[in-house]
């Protein structure tokens, strides 16, 4: 329990430290009445507009401003879309979360098998084949493999949708695209692609992981007790080389979830990505803010999150920190 | 070239002219190159080597657990009469843990250290037979008991972090005890221990292998350790065996000139204030062995002759066998 105490207060922390950092790093650039008052505008309506943003107050007032409005869950409201900054992330966070989700999800279910196998034979064709594969993974850029699936699988093949979330079905009162198969269909080739650097990550991990963790002497207690070799990679080798690839795992989610932005704008997929971008291109100060806020705070929850699952699966972590 | 003495039923395992040699990009490596070896029921064999001599592969080629690139090339391993070199995979995982157990030597590692010490006994016993998870779970308790682990009942459910080595190396214990086995192979299971611990734990693995009739063979680099132990005694040297016998014979009068120095340098309360004598030079290299005796470039007695490889010849009677051309005399003072 103090442990979880512990943990939340740091988080809490974390968050108030990026609020200053945020909101300086954010307010000091640029200057959004340019873009948006038309050039014939005259001084009064300037100095008008200005007084209705705020921004001629000083800057420590507009942060106390700001931080008010935060802690009411108030982040600001767009000078764009004059809509809650909030809202406007809200809206179109589900279509990021799903796609996140589904190329984590395809990491983890192809990359740690693939890097168990080729550390458990690390000589071995197998072994050799995954680790070739898992380079291209790494280093062929993000766009390029975008459009070439979409090429062949979209354009030449006609197999699979090109851009557009699709149908989407209703849960919890959200859009989902993974619902309907149409929406699966349109989910499939954006989340392949944002996979393939997160899944060749994981193989590498796990391959680490397995190399190390099965020249251990309890691996060969194990086996020097009779285990079957099932049992022995799934239970004593796996337990032990999950903890790095949890940890990484974690934060790789959270940067999936943040900087989408190239795999979205090359399917056209309507999420927090191509927000952001065309935020910072108009200078929209209040949705900069409230998309890096919301960015702090999911790296917190997702950091205390992969902080129970490390003391769920390495007692010690547990002991030490209640002690 | 079995050891039976005295025409006693079978022993219990049977290793002759085994070699396990490791296939590595610099050479081959023999670690172990046609080492024999028997022990019988309830009996205690110490074999004792420096590091790199080779006994702790061979403790692993009985087990059949040769990691790439060992490979055992050539001899017999026999366990109550039934081949194991040539054993299925299948047959040697449902012997191990079961008719031969394993203790190693670094009780911090040997444990997982993920795993409820629970969980580490119960699945022990599942993997050799059918048993409830209740049933399994109160047999472990009662094994932690047995090698002295206070209120065992609680200490199942602790993980191998919340004990000491000494306690770990019980855990290891009762673990290997499980199933009664027919042979236990002990790996240095003390060296990591300090020493009131380590003479605890000596003893009462040698009254539970009296009680239970399980042989056992003691692995270490220490003939003090067990002198007081073992029934029989095995030296090894570069992958050999060039000494073995009674423990009492081959401490009292060594004839290898390598146990000879072993026995020398070790102190001991009759030699006070006289220094210890040393074995000159270190052990060879295994890719750059000599053709003949191994020890003859740090041997003493060492001539022309020592460039061919002795056999291991009875000196002087059949139980006490030396592998040397020129034995040390009979009550030479080590």
């Amino acid at each position: 329990m103090g442990y979880v105490i512990n943990r939340l207060f740091q988080g809490l922390m974390v968050i108030a430290v990026m609020a200053v950092l945020v909101f300086i790093g954010v307010y000091a650039i640029g200057n959004p009445v340019d873009m948006l008052i038309s050039p014939e505008a005259d001084q009064a309506e300037i100095t008008a507009t200005i007084a209705r943003m705020g921004l001629d107050k000083p800057l420590w007032e507009q942060f106390l401003a700001f931080l008010n409005g935060a802690l009411h869950g108030d982040l600001g409201t767009s000078f764009i879309y004059n809509e809650p900054a909030v809202r406007l992330i809200l809206d179109r966070f589900p279509a990021t979360l799903e796609l996140a989700l589904a190329a984590v999800l395809m990491a983890v279910v192809v990359g740690i098998p693939l890097g168990v196998i080729a550390g458990l034979k690390p000589n071995g064709i197998a072994g050799r084949s995954i680790m070739t594969i898992s380079i291209l993974g790494f280093s062929l850029p993000t766009f390029w493999v975008g459009m070439m699936l979409m090429m062949i699988f979209a354009v030449n093949l006609g197999w699979l949708p090109s851009t557009g979330r699709g149908q989407t079905g209703s849960l919890f009162g959200i859009e989902w695209s993974f619902l309907t198969g149409d929406g699966l269909a349109h989910l499939l080739l954006p989340a392949v692609n944002l996979a393939l650097f997160k899944t060749s990550l994981v193989i590498r991990l796990a391959r680490a992981g397995t190399r190390e963790v099965i020249s251990q002497d309890y691996i060969k207690f194990a086996r020097a007790k009779g285990l079957s070799e099932p049992r022995v990679i799934l239970v004593h080798l796996m337990k032990n080389m999950m903890i790095p690839v949890v940890t990484v795992l974690g934060l790789e989610f959270g940067s999936v979830v943040a900087f989408a932005v190239v795999t979205e704008t090359v399917f056209a997929w309507p999420g927090i990505g191509k927000l952001l971008i065309s935020s910072i291109v108009h200078l929209d100060r209040p949705v900069i803010v409230a998309y890096l806020m919301l960015t702090v705070m999911l790296f917190v929850t997702i950091n205390f999150i992969v902080d129970l699952i490390y003391a769920a699966l390495d007692p010690r972590v547990r002991r030490k920190e209640s002690a | 070239m079995s050891e039976v003495r005295g025409g006693a039923a079978q022993p219990t395992l049977v290793v002759e002219g085994l070699k396990t040699h490791f296939f590595t990009e610099a050479g081959v490596v023999k670690s172990v190159d046609g080492v024999d070896l028997s022990v019988s029921r309830g009996e205690i064999l110490g074999l004792v080597g420096e590091s790199g001599s080779g006994k702790s592969v061979t403790g692993f080629s009985i087990l059949g657990l040769i990691d790439q690139p060992g490979r055992i090339v050539g001899g017999s391993v026999r366990l109550n009469g039934e081949e194991l070199t040539t054993a299925s995979p299948k047959r040697l995982r449902s012997l191990r843990g079961d008719r031969i157990a394993m203790i190693f030597q670094d009780p911090m590692m040997t444990l997982n250290p993920v795993l409820k010490i629970e969980t580490q006994m119960v699945e022990t016993l599942q993997a050799h037979i059918k048993i409830g998870h209740a049933e399994a779970r109160s047999r472990a308790r009662d094994a932690l008991g047995r090698v002295g682990i206070p209120s065992p009942e609680e200490r199942l459910d602790a993980y191998p972090h919340q004990f000491s080595g000494g306690m770990r190396q019980r855990v290891a214990i009762a673990i290997a005890l499980l199933h009664g086995p027919d042979l236990i192979i002990a790996d240095e299971p003390t060296t990591a221990l300090d020493v009131t611990i380590q003479a605890q734990i000596l003893s009462e693995v040698q009254t539970l292998c009296r009680e239970t009739g399980t042989a056992l063979i003691w692995i270490t680099h220490d003939l003090a350790i067990i002198s007081g132990l073992a029934d029989r005694v095995a030296v090894m040297y570069a992958g050999k065996i060039v000494e073995t016998g009674a423990i009492s014979e081959v401490v009292a009068t060594p004839r290898h000139p390598y146990t000879f120095g072993l026995i020398g340098s070790v102190p001991s309360r009759n030699k006070r204030g006289q220094r210890l004598t040393q074995i000159p030079g270190m052990t060879p290299s295994f890719l750059s062995l000599p053709s003949g005796c191994a020890f003859a470039p740090r041997c003493p007695n060492a001539d022309a002759k020592c460039l061919e490889m002795p056999e291991l010849s009875p000196c002087p009677s059949a139980a006490h066998r030396v592998r040397c051309f020129h034995p040390m005399p009979e009550g030479a003072e080590a």
